[in-house]
């Protein structure tokens, strides 16, 4: 049972999600720094392109939190913020790409080809149960069997 | 005629996957590749002052504005071991072809870029020192070594990311400088 919840325990812990976020870039205004670390979450590492700049330990990731939080003590909205990284590195930064002519594809793909998925199935379905000859016997192939019962049970 | 069109989709849907992974297989394409942002606009604002004793004034937004020709910007680091490898072909092409080089130093110490200099020579007009990387931000750029063509009047039109290193880097950036000499 104590073993059962130190495992549990140590578990929890190895599993929190890592961040890069050292003492010295942590803002005195907690408010701040809680939107620092939500907006950092959402920028995407430059060079680890697959971490965020608030996981990420590149030299870039360090400069760009600190950028972050100096916008932030300066007043900016999170808006303004993202603003200002996208004007430097373009939109690829973002970890939600934008909604704009050049992003239409990327997120109406996946809806639509699962709307044509289903309408193929559906299609598909409707058809074979309309069309499908039915199973059962009709009056000619009736009167056939009844006559081939007949025989075999006058036999 | 549905019945054809359904029996067609799969093969249609498994060509056009099949065609992005064609397409995506291409050796020469590098999907880590950020395209700039900075091409085709102004130069970003920084103004950088000159690394001590090193022979050269420092460099801004201002001296990039009016320079008179296209330069290129090349952003490096005494720290950064293929900004040594660049710097033969920098200096080649500053000596010997005539290219306008202005340098951005990046997070370092100017002691130690100093020495760097000392040691393989200085082909810069003008070096900048960005000792906190605040400069390199506005440029976007993501590490060192990085090269940017700035046309006469201030508009950056092209964009290396890594050091310029074998032929066609070579090329690409002397096009990049002509289009803009004689455009």
């Amino acid at each position: 049972m104590r073993r059962g919840f130190a495992i549990l325990a140590s578990v929890a812990v190895l599993s929190a999600p890592a961040h890069a976020v050292e003492p010295d870039e942590i803002l005195a205004d907690a408010a701040l720094e809680a939107r620092a670390r939500a907006i950092s979450l959402d920028l995407r590492c430059v060079v680890c392109q697959n971490e965020s700049i608030d996981a990420s330990n590149a030299g870039v990731a360090r400069d760009l939190r600190l950028l972050v939080r100096e916008r932030l003590v300066a007043g900016d909205t999170d808006a303004e913020v993202f603003a200002y990284v996208v004007a430097r590195y373009g939109d690829f930064v973002l970890f939600d790409p934008p909604w704009k002519p050049s992003t239409y594809a990327l997120w109406l793909a996946p809806a639509t080809i699962g709307l044509l998925g289903l309408l193929a199935v559906v299609v598909v379905l409707s058809r074979r149960r309309g069309g499908a000859a039915s199973d059962d016997l009709d009056a000619e192939e009736q009167a056939e069997f009844d006559r081939i019962m007949a025989r075999k049970g006058g036999t | 005629m549905v019945r054809r069109a359904l029996i067609a989709l799969p093969l249609l849907v498994a060509l056009s996957i099949g065609g992005f992974f064609w397409w995506g297989l291409d050796p020469a394409r590098d999907p880590g590749a950020i395209p700039s942002v900075l091409i085709s606009k102004p130069v970003p604002q920084f103004d950088l002052p000159p690394i001590a004793n090193a022979g050269v004034p420092g460099l801004s937004k201002a001296t990039l504005d009016e320079t008179g020709a296209p330069v290129l910007v090349n952003v490096f680091a005494s720290w950064c071991v293929p900004c040594r490898a660049e710097h033969a072909v920098l200096t080649r092409l500053a000596k010997r072809d005539g290219v306008r080089l202005m340098g951005i130093n990046y997070k370092d110490e100017p002691a130690d870029a100093l020495a760097w200099l000392s040691d393989l020579g200085n082909p810069y007009e003008r070096i900048g020192s960005d000792v906190s990387g605040r400069a390199g931000i506005e440029w976007g750029i993501s590490g060192v070594p990085e090269s940017f063509v700035v046309d006469a009047d201030g508009t950056v039109v092209y964009r290396q990311v890594g050091p310029i290193l074998g032929r066609e880097d070579i090329d690409r950036v002397r096009r990049a400088l002509q289009a803009e000499a004689t455009g």
